[in-house]
């Protein structure tokens, strides 16, 4: 078989017909070397395929070399000229030929194909006008080609979300504070009939009187009570029903409420739409035989970077990954080799351990619970000292952020005991993170309604504590406020007061604890998750505190540039790489998450508690939700009943079967294609067996010593006994 | 568009746009880099189609190329002679093959023409250990490097030839996701 197998070698007497597969042609290589014996090991001379230099070759070749020639173009009619792997001048001549066949076309298809060009170019130039508007452009280059694409991609999400939340915030101006603003300027009258009497509608005002000493409006400003909370900032300020413009009535209450369901599906189809490439990458990915070394040895290598720091990194980290992949290889040998025995002590640890990390974040949410629920009562009762208020106006704040500090750490120290293979422990540890990041705010705000709808031992007279919380939206509004604020802070303070000392400490000491703690990475799911909890924060307060999307924006706008700063800085790239492809998926799967969470809460408040009677657009109603319906029934009779149609019982159980249907279907249509595509492969295996085969028996029989008129009568020149005069392929 | 430039003409910029992944602006810049690499070789006017080759040691300097391991093969497959010398045609080329809005099966045929070493059409076994060794400095040790190229090509490898033809190649491109945002260099 060898002697047989050297036709694939490459040798001296390359065999030509491996030349002539038509599968070469697209892999023309831009050869101009004339006369016999180039550069390379080719025995035959090889001549441009220049429609030029054809002249002087005989006519048979000249004929097929066109023949040849014309293959490719008819394939690549569908693509565009820039997409041919030819080079410039041919792609050149191919435009030109292809100009001169639409010349030859009727008048109105040249029309209709010089429209589409300037289309093109118009939509070109205005594309490259537009990336100039695009926010933080060179920066984004200058970190590409420092660190790579991984930290790309946690830069370019946190531009999306300071894009997102300006839009947020455009959204919650333009249609609740504009109309506000312009009654106190201009025409419209703000109305406001208040329904209900007695003591629901006490609202005691919390502005200070008198001399005020100035620490207390630093404690104001920090914690949105006093001075802060009858602005425009919270919710209790839009005391407004209805607003007379000449033309019309804007009914306020009905604004605020379908703005905010506004803002959640805008994000999500925002969100949803920027996922659609990297899920559809997603899927293509074969979990069966995923190729994770030719993944590493074929697109592992970043062309982008141009430092050599980072390139010396990039080698180390790719040198790292390959040897984490061929332990992971040992270890699924290792696994598929253990005894039950041994299969019964690691199912057994799991779960102990399990139970453990349900414990520690059983724990977690008690302690932020009787957190809020102290910092309640302790501003009931504020003590003298003002930092001491501070503390216990933060408390909660403090005790989300510690518990967020210490479980990673703790999750990652408890996988190393569970066994799993190191992609898997990642993935967990990251999902237990997330679970434990989002979940802290959840009970927050559990525990801050447990507070406000319980009203001691009687049944609460206004649907709410009215006496403790005349507004309760407002001190909701001011919980989210606070969280956000101290958010900020912790960012900036972990930045300034344990980064940059960490780097100093390990450039200027050279003791071995300096070597033990090592130089920052830049930890790209950590910060992640850093960033979607405050996004997370900001979707369940904007509707408390309709500013808050503004303070996000800056929020964010100024965590750019410190992230940005302590990664020049203060970092050195990880050891273990984040991917980009999954990362960008990654990124918007959990902030996705994060919108379910933030929803789950405004959509209990909106619909279930019963709003305020002493403050905000909803005094009039019983809960939040109310407005709508009663603005529906206001509508046109049609308009009515089509709505009240929509919102029935029957047409909502009809949609979710035909959603259940078209589910169906399309799931059933992407498991038949994945079947075709598995089938497909396997022909392409058998066809490339076939191949080989063929041109071993056609290779033997070139060998066998046969009478020379018998090859002359070969027709297409297929058997040579001397290599061709020119190759078609070598150009 | 009222750019007063002489380096090219305007069916040459024309051209240009139709045949790369480039606008006006973008190709005056990359002649701006092209010039620049040999000021006193590279004529600043461009409208007869001079014939100026750069030798392959002044582009693989580059900074957008100096750190890449494979910056002399990348260099040796978009020339003319396949020894890396370029053309401002093969080098718009290049650039433009490399950028962001170019198509995977373009950027695929030519990756597979920058990791066949031996310019065999084959992706051997000898070629990805190159390849290997370039990227990660030869810190591997030889029963690795062989145990990684061996798995390799049983991932890839579809008519059991035991090294990669373009249509293995082309197919394990097609399932590798980091492909199209790693095979990319801006300029």
């Amino acid at each position: 078989m060898d002697t047989v197998d050297s036709v694939f070698y490459p040798g001296p007497s390359n065999n030509p017909l491996l030349d002539q597969l038509p599968s070469y042609q697209s892999l023309l290589y831009r050869r101009k070397s004339s006369g016999a014996g180039g550069t390379k090991r080719r025995g035959s001379s090889r001549t441009r395929l220049n429609s030029r230099t054809r002249v002087s070759s005989s006519s048979s070749w000249k004929w097929k070399g066109d023949r040849v020639e014309e293959r490719p173009t008819t394939l690549s009619l569908e693509r565009t000229v820039r997409e041919l792997p030819k080079c410039m001048e041919q792609k050149r001549r191919n435009n030109v030929e292809r100009m001169e066949q639409a010349r030859d076309l009727s008048a109105w298809k040249q029309w209709g194909q010089s429209a589409r060009h300037s289309l093109k170019r118009l939509k070109e130039d205005c594309g490259q006008a537009l990336s100039w508007l695009e926010l933080w452009r060179q920066d984004i280059h200058v970190i590409e080609g420092m660190f790579g694409t991984g930290i790309l991609s946690y830069f370019s999400f946190l531009r999306f979300l300071v894009l997102l939340n300006f839009v947020i915030f455009l959204l919650m101006f333009g249609f609740v504070m504009l109309p506000i603003i312009i009654t106190n300027r201009a025409s419209g009258n703000a109305t406001f009939n208040p329904k209900h009497e007695g003591e629901c509608t006490i609202y005691p005002s919390t502005s200070r009187r008198g001399l005020v000493v100035f620490h207390h409006y630093i404690t104001d400003l920090l914690s949105g009570t006093g001075f802060l909370e009858e602005t425009y900032l919270f919710y209790g300020y839009y005391k407004v029903e209805t607003i007379d413009f000449p033309s019309f009535r804007y009914n306020l209450p009905l604004a605020y409420v379908l703005i905010t369901i506004a803002y959640l599906f805008l994000s999500l189809i925002w969100i949803v739409k920027r996922s659609a490439t990297g899920f559809k990458r997603k899927l293509v990915q074969d979990q069966d035989r995923f190729q994770s070394f030719c993944n590493k040895i074929f697109a592992g290598w970043d062309f982008c970077i141009t430092n050599e720091m980072a390139a010396r990194l990039k080698k180390s980290s790719l040198l790292y990954e390959l040897k984490t992949d061929l332990e992971e290889e040992r270890s699924r040998q290792k696994v598929a080799g253990r005894t039950v025995r041994e299969k019964c002590r690691i199912y057994v640890l799991r779960l102990v351990l399990n139970l453990f990390v349900v414990a520690v974040l059983a724990a977690c949410f008690y302690s932020i619970y009787r957190a809020t629920i102290f910092s309640q009562e302790a501003q009931m009762y504020p003590p003298r000292n003002f930092i001491l208020q501070l503390i216990y106006e933060y408390l909660p704040s403090m005790v989300i952020t510690l518990a967020n500090f210490i479980t990673p750490l703790l999750f990652s120290f408890i996988i190393q005991f569970e066994d799993y293979s190191p992609a898997f422990e990642i993935r967990f540890t990251l999902m237990r993170c997330v679970f434990m990041r989002l979940a802290s705010i959840g009970v927050l705000l559990f525990s801050l309604w447990s507070q406000i709808t319980s009203c001691g031992s009687s049944n609460c007279l206004c649907g709410y504590n009215h006496k403790l919380y005349p507004c309760w939206e407002s001190r909701v509004g001011q919980e989210m406020y606070k969280l956000m604020i101290f958010d900020f802070i912790i960012i900036g303070a972990v930045t300034i007061f344990v980064e940059f000392p960490r780097k100093l400490f390990v450039t200027y000491c050279d003791c071995g604890l300096a070597k033990w703690w090592g130089q920052q990475e830049f930890a790209i799911p950590q910060n992640v998750l850093e960033i979607v909890y405050g996004q997370t924060i900001c979707w369940i307060g904007a509707f408390y505190c309709p500013l808050l999307p503004a303070i996000s924006t800056i929020k964010y706008f100024i965590v750019f540039y410190i992230k940005k700063m302590t990664l020049v800085k203060n970092c050195r790239p990880a050891t273990r790489p984040f991917r980009a492809s999954s990362s960008n998926f990654f990124f918007l799967v959990v902030l996705l998450i994060g919108l379910a969470l933030a929803c789950v809460p405004v959509i209990v408040s909106i619909a279930q508690i019963n709003s305020s009677h002493a403050c905000g657009p909803f005094m009039n109603y019983n809960t939040s939700w109310e407005v709508v319906p009663q603005a529906v029934s206001q509508l046109p009779g049609g308009l009515n009943t089509f709505l009240k149609a929509i919102s029935s019982e029957a047409f909502a159980v009809t949609f979710f079967v035909v959603t259940g249907l078209a589910m169906f279907y399309v799931i059933a249509l992407a498991g038949a294609h994945k079947r075709v595509v598995n089938q497909l492969r396997e022909q392409l295996a058998m066809e490339g067996r076939d191949k080989r085969f063929l041109i071993q028996k056609l290779y033997q029989a070139q060998k066998t010593p046969v009478r020379s008129t018998q090859n002359l009568e070969e027709p297409g020149g297929v058997f040579l006994v001397q290599p061709p005069a020119v190759s078609a392929t070598h150009v | 568009m009222g750019n007063k430039q002489t380096i090219f003409t305007d069916e040459q910029l024309d051209a240009y746009q139709d045949c790369t992944f480039f606008t006006r602006k973008e190709i005056l810049r990359l002649h701006g880099r092209y010039h620049e690499l040999a000021p006193h070789l590279v004529p600043m006017d461009y409208t007869n189609d001079p014939d100026v080759k750069l030798p392959s040691a002044l582009i693989v300097n580059m900074p957008e190329l100096k750190e890449n391991p494979f910056r002399s093969r990348i260099v040796e497959s978009f020339s003319e002679d396949g020894e890396g010398n370029l053309s401002f045609n093969d080098f718009v080329d290049m650039f433009s093959v490399l950028s962001e809005m170019a198509p995977r099966e373009l950027k695929a045929i030519y990756a597979f023409k920058i990791y066949d070493f031996n310019t065999d059409n084959f992706i051997c076994k000898e070629d990805l250990e190159k390849t290997l060794n370039r990227l990660t400095r030869e810190e591997l040790t030889p029963e690795e490097v062989n145990l990684v190229c061996e798995k390799a090509i049983e991932e890839a490898d579809l008519d059991g030839d035991s090294k990669l033809s373009f249509a293995d190649f082309e197919n394990m491109i097609s399932r590798a996701p980091d492909f199209l945002s790693t095979f990319h260099i801006r300029i």
